[in-house]
């Protein structure tokens, strides 16, 4: 019964390990991304990033169709260019960097739309921009694990200018002339990860993957660890409940996987013992002598 | 005989005509007419000749299912004078389309009289197919919409046209004697209460059905140019000529398929009246239309499938994103039998660049894969 449920979708059929390992990777490689932006208050940057990038991938399938390559690069410099010109702008100007991505992602997505419907080809283009997870081949699946690695390691590299960033911006600036590399090495790894994300579950549920399971962890962990743990933990076996619901109830997989996510966040909002809404109205538990 | 009747309804039109569009003028200049996509497109420009003006709304290697017009098109809609589309809820996006650029001649429905197949036949992912019959029903309000325009018409006979429109097509056919034609139009009449949302849309990967849609575009264009009525009919029997000498072809191919080779596996369900025609088994993971998200369900009862009836090959399509097949053909260890064009020409340099090439390139194709 517990095999035929949980396991025989996985042993049975190689596009459902595929899946389930793309998954991983994206999971892997994300959430702690997502984690730093919710909590340098950049959540909705991912957001942006994921729509600047999209006319990027879409220009690289009209230049040289289906291939992983060009839609990668395309999507990787749609998205450098956007992050890089909207901190440029922000950081010369008076203009704040919040408007100017805002701006600058706009701009991207116009000329998107206006290259992809100049062009005669009118093969459904969002079919291709949504991505699909279980049709990962093994480029996509490489590509996937090398992106999630670089970003581990990046991740690492930074961690420590990027926790001083969250905490006191400020002082970051004042000490050191790390602050403005770290924030757009940051933004790099934001596209880097939304690039993989849209391989596997298309530009907007890659958002949902990076930025979900990091929100739901706030109400599990109080340390940054903690956060980045519970996050990856949560964005995984959102993974595997999203693909196996697909399997069972003949669900999209891409929508199935974040809504599970979004299920774990409903879940942490109510139940999580950190800020919680229970836990919140039960004082006596809260007060620490 | 026939150049009498020609004549005669040349005449009937002529005098029905005359009466929304006194400018007898127009005949001098090509007509400008307009067809939803290439398949169809390339039948109205065998049929038209050179007395058409013609613009392609999807093109080549386009889908239709989820085309998204430009206001360069809503120009040359306007300016149309005939109007093709294929109808069955193919072109969703052409009601509002024909409103917006205030369109204000014939349309002509190419699958009028074809007997349309229920898509629930070949199809067993119920959910799937409940989304779909959902998103069709919308569209099917803009059918009506349709008809209100009609009526609405500053053509006060445009609805008495519609019936002339019917009797042509009932004078061609008896000049054919083509009497299940005939009788398909009795059933068509039945079948006008009927939510035709249900329906596969894609009536032309059938030959017979071509044949119904070579007759509605003649009158179609006999009935908005009256003059050049004659040569119209005559463009239409020497398509129909090929047709039918390719349909022979096609079924001579086909019957010798031996009986455990006939199941395909194609990207999305567009092939229903060719396996109805021939006796096969069309399979696909993404259900009818190219705009529902396939889920992991489909693609293992799919995967099961060719598993236990050993199909070899699965095919591709020119339209669609293909990266799926090619999971599954390695999954399945099938092979690519080949690109299968449903819902769009190829370019011109390509295999399927018009109607009957594609036609004849989809069943030889087929036919190499499964046969061997």
């Amino acid at each position: 019964m517990i095999w035929d449920v949980l396991l025989a979708p996985f042993v049975d059929f190689g596009f459902m390990r595929r899946a389930l390992l793309g998954c991983i990777a994206v999971s892997v490689g994300a959430t702690p991304v997502g984690v730093f932006l919710m909590l340098r208050h950049m959540s909705l940057t991912g957001d942006a990033m994921a729509h600047a990038i999209l006319p990027g991938a879409a220009t690289g399938y009209l230049v040289s169709g289906l291939s992983l390559g060009a839609m990668t690069v395309g999507g990787l410099i749609a998205g450098m260019l956007v992050a890089l010109a909207s901190g440029f702008v922000a950081r010369v100007t008076s203009l704040r960097e919040d408007a100017s991505l805002a701006a600058f992602y706009l701009i991207s997505l116009a000329i998107g739309v206006l290259i992809v419907s100049t062009h005669g080809n009118n093969v459904d283009l969002m079919h291709v921009l949504f991505g699909t997870v279980l049709a990962l081949d093994d480029t996509a699946l490489i590509l996937l694990c090398s992106f999630a690695s670089v970003s581990l390691l990046v991740l690492a590299l930074l961690f420590r200018p990027l926790v001083l960033e969250c905490a006191d911006p400020q002082f970051l600036r004042s000490v050191s002339k790390l602050s403005a590399i770290t924030h757009f090495v940051f933004l790099a790894l934001v596209v880097m990860n939304l690039v993989a994300g849209f391989h596997a579950l298309g530009t907007l549920m890659a958002v949902g993957i990076m930025i979900l399971p990091g929100a739901a962890a706030k109400f599990w962990a109080e340390t940054i660890a903690g956060l980045i743990a519970v996050a990856a933990l949560i964005a995984m076996l959102s993974s595997v409940i999203g693909l196996l619901l697909s399997f069972h109830y003949s669900l999209p997989s891409g929508p199935a996987i974040i809504l599970v996510a979004g299920i774990g966040y409903g879940l942490s909002i109510i139940f999580g013992p950190v800020g919680g809404a229970i836990a919140q109205n039960l004082p006596h538990r809260n007060l620490k002598p | 005989m026939t150049s009498l009747r020609s004549a005669l309804k040349s005449a009937t039109a002529l005098a029905a005509f005359s009466l929304s569009f006194p400018l007898a003028s127009w005949a001098e200049e090509p007509l400008p007419v307009v067809a939803t996509f290439s398949i169809l497109g390339d039948m109205v420009e065998r049929i038209g000749g050179e007395h058409i003006a013609l613009t392609t709304l999807v093109g080549p290697d386009g889908d239709a299912h989820v085309y998204q017009p430009t206001p360069k098109v809503a120009r040359s809609v306007a300016e149309a004078d005939v109007l093709f589309l294929n109808g069955l809820e193919f072109e969703g996006w052409l009601e509002r389309l024909a409103e917006a650029a205030s369109f204000g001649g014939a349309m002509v429905v190419a699958t009028k009289g074809v007997v349309p197949i229920a898509f629930d036949d070949h199809d067993d992912h119920d959910e799937h197919d409940d989304h779909d019959d959902h998103d069709e029903h919308d569209d099917h309000d803009e059918h009506d919409d349709h008809d209100d325009h009609a009526e609405h018409d500053k053509h006060a006979d445009h609805d008495d046209h519609d019936d002339h429109d019917k009797h042509d097509d009932h004078d061609d056919h008896a000049d054919h004697d083509d009497h299940d034609d005939h009788e398909k139009h009795d059933d068509h009449d039945d079948h006008a209460g009927h939510d035709h949302g249900a329906f596969d849309p894609h009536a032309w990967q059938s030959l017979e059905n071509a044949v119904i849609y070579a007759n509605n575009i003649a009158a179609g264009l006999a009935q908005a140019d009256p003059e050049n009525a004659g040569d119209y009919y005559a463009n239409r029997a020497a398509f129909i000529t090929e047709v039918e000498t390719l349909r022979a072809d096609i079924g001579a191919m086909m019957k010798s398929l031996p009986a455990d080779k006939r199941t395909v596996v194609t990207p999305h369900d567009a092939f229903g009246y060719f396996a109805a025609t021939y006796d096969l088994t069309f399979v696909a993971p993404q259900g009818m239309s190219t705009d529902s998200e396939v889920s992991a369900a489909d693609v293992a009862a799919l995967i099961t499938q060719i598993r236990e009836e050993s199909i070899s090959a699965v095919f591709i399509e020119s339209i669609t994103d293909n990266r799926m097949m090619q999971q599954i053909a390695n999954e399945t260890g099938a092979t690519i039998g080949g690109t299968l064009y449903s819902d769009a020409l190829s370019a011109q340099s390509g295999p399927a660049s018009t109607y009957l090439d594609m036609m004849r390139h989809n069943a030889t194709t087929l036919f190499d894969a499964l046969g061997n």
